[in-house]
């Protein structure tokens, strides 16, 4: 079909948790979002298939619209004369978390490789099977049955040792048979990263019952780890192969008119499009129910030339992974958020509740401070992850001595500088979907605690998924939409970094505001404030109250530069960095916390 | 109008269940297809390859390896008997002789004349699968398992740990909104699967598991626990291994909440019957629910097969699954497809409740309401 010829464009985005409808029409010569949809994603019973969802949606979108979008079961293509729609495209990151299996010869020694590797990239590793586990084989092979795991990635020996032991464990893996959790659409993903004298042997047993490859050995000798290799294909086998996959995904594929991308490849383009197009650094994120999604444009240490990373966390996530969020980011971190007091056994009852039914919706405004207050330690984390993987273009990859083997630091000089950020994009239900923007931008603030002067967006409805597969079949049509309904500026954040006390100046902001009058104001150590101020170029003066404070120009250094306001304004964070604290005494921390939320508006009964 | 598609469990008098019962590895099927079998009867069974026991006979004989094979008194595949003599050299004269006896009972697997080394292997362990419910064999699984069928009661809970168990059930609270306390666990509950109502205290499953009791069944139970029983956190929901002798399934969530009337009054209705559970939760797509399936004795063919799955509509019946009105079972009454702003401040599809027997009417997100499968 000729790119000229499409007039509409339905796309659907299947979460983990819910499935996200876009209508896009053409009308006088400029493609337009029109409306929007959405609906619990059906991977459960009694329906089990991800495209009841994508219906469901898909109507939704009828009805706002009032125009017939569906034959039945089916989505009508090309459009013909009111009904219908020219293209109907997906993205899919339904397939939820990734839970691993990884095998080895010793337990203490490849195995634990082999879970680190794991472990680096954000799997859950359901089990660990070694040699010397002391289960009997069946055990084992029952195990790997019963689990159903999403990949397993096999390593052991090093690459001068003996092939039998980890062929045998082949041989395992073989007589168990394992299935993939969502049916047959594809084999099982298993990553082999051991003795490379073994791979041709382990080939023979695993490639046909098992999508297998192989990376170099994790533990080439017994003194040395290479973990990177390893790490990287389960993070790429993951979001290429495993998180779209979903009950009734086939189906789904025999509906849409160009491939299914998976969302996080979809995300990360229109990213990089953003940090492109400005010229500017950006990190990016997209917070799903079971995954969250990071994106960054750095540039490189040496060349200079921005660099793309993309990581997926795989179980950090708002619904299916919000009790893993709590377990990797312990109870404080979560409870220094909470703005009020609350029961510990309430508040883990209400997020293992969450857990067990992934797709309800906070309903009250307590509910839904809880929530938030989750999503940063999510965000966080995934951040931090990010930064250990987004290491430059041919990341540096350091092979670690047994010395620091236990370490779960990982190899390589992040790329990440926030002091060097221009730009931080939300997405995700809890960003996009926020009662209030101020909250979307709040949460990015707390949780990526970006550093001097950074501006802040948000995708405004959650459609930068759909935006991303648009832009594989028409791009055009995806840039016009991006820029005239997806993303919402607003404003930015002057964030200095540095130690101070409380009641003592911290920084002064100069800013010369669009209505001619002239904004001056010294901060205090731990104020937040929010000027309301639309999306313009401002003149804007940072001075640092001390030397020992870095506004982005250097300690004591004077800011001189333009800042952008937006749908929220213009926020001065005065509250330090490095170390950025909350205090710990409870009832301190709640009016610390109030006071912060009021000073931004961040909810309406400020 | 768009039926809202939100996800239920299944409460059902009466059901058809299958379930696949396979062996770890490829095995010998002893049942046909139309037999009658019993929960506790094998159904498939095989024999794994006992352990492999690695003996050094050059070193031990002080011979070379390329010369082993003169001196083995067994050979490959030959069964051995612990202490036999396995390999033996000529002596002197027929004396000053060396041995080498069998360590184990098995057979001899292998000898090396590169390495001098046998290969020793322990007898085939055997292991055999069940049929987990009394039922009808339906299918066979070649060379694997079978397909167990039964006419039964069938329930889906939220959330559960432990494996499979089967006991007799016993009702331990007088009604679904009374908690499970640990003097109401006695040596009366040993053997049997308990259900209560709203709550059960950790000093009650404690007591559960102390006596024996084979699994339980109650509306909720304190997250925070859970660590306490098996001892590290549950960070996604993928269950069923647990180290436990006593299974948990929750038909509710964490907390103290009310059964659910229907399940509770078909539990009770089945009071003194077997019934077979599984806590194995997947919460993830490709989900897996824990299960109480209690087989009944009828010739009535069951109506929930017939059924057309569809979404809520205007009268159907919902449980609240979400704060502030949690565990509440109420009727849809009307289904506005214009979004509505929450409390929250959130905008989203809603449905008009009417709540139990206070008739009240409430605005709910549609997204915090389940259905209760109840045909």
């Amino acid at each position: 079909m000729e790119k000229k010829e499409i007039r509409s464009i339905l796309a659907t985005d299947c979460g983990s948790t819910t499935t996200k409808a876009i209508l896009i029409e053409k009308r006088e010569g400029i493609y337009r979002l029109i409306t929007r949809g959405e609906a619990p994603t059906t991977v459960e019973a009694p329906f089990e298939d991800v495209t009841r969802g994508v219906l469901n949606s898909v109507k939704e979108v009828e009805e706002l619209r009032e125009r017939q979008l569906l034959d039945g079961d089916k989505i009508i293509t090309p459009q013909s004369g009111d009904k219908g729609v020219d293209i109907y495209i997906s993205t899919s990151s339904a397939g939820g978390g990734l839970q691993m299996m990884v095998a080895g010869l010793v337990k203490a020694m490849s195995a634990e490789s082999a879970e680190r590797a794991a472990l680096g990239a954000g799997a859950i590793v359901m089990d660990i099977i070694a040699a010397n586990d002391g289960r009997l084989l069946h055990e084992k092979i029952s195990r790997i049955r019963h689990l159903r795991p999403d990949m397993i990635l096999l390593s052991g020996g090093t690459d001068q040792g003996n092939i039998k032991t980890v062929v045998e464990i082949s041989e395992l893996i073989k007589a168990a048979n394992p299935q993939p959790r969502l049916g047959m659409n594809y084999k099982l993903p298993v990553i082999y990263a051991g003795n490379k004298k073994a791979s041709g042997e382990i080939e023979k047993n695993l490639d046909k019952v098992s999508a297998l490859t192989v990376v170099p050995n994790l533990r080439p000798t017994l003194e040395r780890e290479n973990l990177g290799p390893a790490r990287d294909k389960i993070h790429d086998l993951f979001m290429e192969h495993v998180m779209a996959q979903a009950p009734g995904y086939k189906k789904l594929m025999a509906m849409t008119d160009a491939p299914i991308m998976p969302t996080p490849g979809a995300v990360g383009h229109i990213m990089q499009v953003i940090a492109r197009n400005e010229k500017i650094t950006v990190v990016g994120v997209d917070i799903g129910g079971a995954t969250t999604d990071i994106f960054s444009v750095f540039r490189d240490l040496e060349t200079k030339e921005p660099v793309f990373n993309r990581t997926v966390s795989a179980n950090l996530g708002m619904s299916y992974s919000i009790s893993n969020v709590l377990a990797e980011a312990t109870l404080p971190n979560i409870q220094r958020w909470v703005p009020f007091e609350i029961d510990e056994v309430d508040l883990r009852n209400r997020i293992g509740n969450k857990m067990i039914r992934p797709t309800t919706i906070p309903q009250s405004l307590e509910e839904l401070k809880l929530e938030q207050a989750i999503a940063r330690e999510a965000l966080r984390l995934s951040f931090k992850q990010h930064k250990s993987f987004a290491v430059g273009l041919k990341g540096v990859q350091k092979e670690r001595t047994i010395s620091d083997a236990f370490e779960q630091t990982s190899s390589g000089v992040t790329l990440v500088n926030m002091m060097d950020l221009d730009l931080m994009v939300g997405s995700g239900g809890v960003l996009s979907h926020a009662p209030k923007r101020h909250q979307a931008a709040k949460m990015m603030i707390d949780a990526f605690l970006p550093e001097g002067v950074t501006q802040i967006a948000v995708d405004s409805i959650f459609m930068m998924p759909h935006l991303g597969v648009l832009a594989s079949v028409n791009e055009h049509a995806a840039t016009e939409v991006f820029n005239k309904d997806c993303l919402i500026r607003l404003g930015t954040c002057i964030a200095p970094v540095g130690k101070s006390k409380p009641g003592k100046d911290y920084v002064k902001v100069e800013l010369d505001l669009p209505d001619g009058t002239k904004f001056k104001k010294t901060l205090k150590y731990g104020e937040l404030l929010l000027i309301e101020v639309s999306y313009t170029a401002i003149p804007a003066v940072i001075t640092p109250a001390s030397r020992k404070i870095d506004a982005g120009s250097g300690f004591g250094e004077v800011v001189n530069t333009k800042v952008y306001g937006g749908n929220v304004g213009i926020i001065i964070d005065a509250r330090g960095r490095r170390p950025f604290l909350i205090p710990t005494d409870p009832k301190e921390r709640v009016e610390k916390l109030q006071e912060w939320s009021k000073a931004i508006k961040e909810f309406d009964e400020n | 109008m768009a039926h809202a598609y939100v996800p239920g469990l299944k409460v059902a008098p009466h059901t058809t269940v299958r379930k696949v019962r396979q062996l770890p590895i490829k095995g010998e099927i002893l049942k046909n297809v139309g037999e009658k079998v019993l929960a506790a009867d094998e159904v498939a069974k095989t024999h794994l390859p006992g352990n492999i026991i690695p003996t050094n006979i050059a070193n031990k004989l002080n011979i070379e390896p390329a010369d082993i094979k003169d001196f083995m008194k067994k050979e490959k595949g030959d069964p051995i008997k612990k202490g036999e003599i396995i390999a033996e050299t000529n002596g002197i004269f027929g004396l000053f002789k060396s041995v080498v006896n069998a360590p184990i009972d098995g057979t001899l697997d292998s000898f090396s004349h590169i390495t001098g080394q046998a290969i020793l292997r322990e007898n085939p362990i055997p292991v055999a699968v069940n049929a987990y419910i009394n039922g009808v064999v339906d299918e066979i699984i070649a060379d694997e398992g079978v397909v167990v069928k039964t006419q039964a009661a069938f329930i889906q809970g939220i959330f559960g740990i432990g494996g499979e168990r089967r006991g007799e059930l016993k009702i331990v609270t007088s009604a679904q909104d009374i908690p499970i306390e640990e003097e109401i666990i006695d040596e009366n509950c040993k053997d049997k699967i308990i259900v209560g109502g709203s709550f059960l205290t950790y000093s009650a499953f404690k007591e559960a598991i102390k006596i024996g009791v084979k699994g339980i069944v109650v509306g909720g139970f304190n997250y925070n626990d859970i660590k306490k029983i098996i001892g590290y956190d549950i960070g996604v929901a993928i269950t069923g291994q647990e180290d436990i002798k006593t299974t948990l399934i929750l038909t509710e969530g964490f907390g103290k909440i009310h059964m659910a009337r229907q399940t509770f009054e078909l539990l009770k209705k089945h009071e003194g019957d077997v019934a077979s559970i599984n806590g194995a939760t997947q919460i993830r797509a490709g989900v897996i629910r824990p299960e109480v399936i209690i087989p009944i004795k009828t010739d009535q063919k069951e109506d929930s097969e017939k059924k057309e799955i569809i979404g809520m509509d205007i009268g159907t019946e919902v449980r609240i699954i979400r704060a502030p009105y949690f565990g509440i079972i109420g009727n849809v009454t009307e289904l506005p497809h214009k979004l509505q702003k929450l409390e929250s401040g959130s905008l989203a599809r809603v449905a008009k409740i009417k709540i139990g027997e206070t008739q009240k009417e409430v605005l709910l997100p549609r997204a915090n309401l389940e259905m209760i499968e109840n045909k």
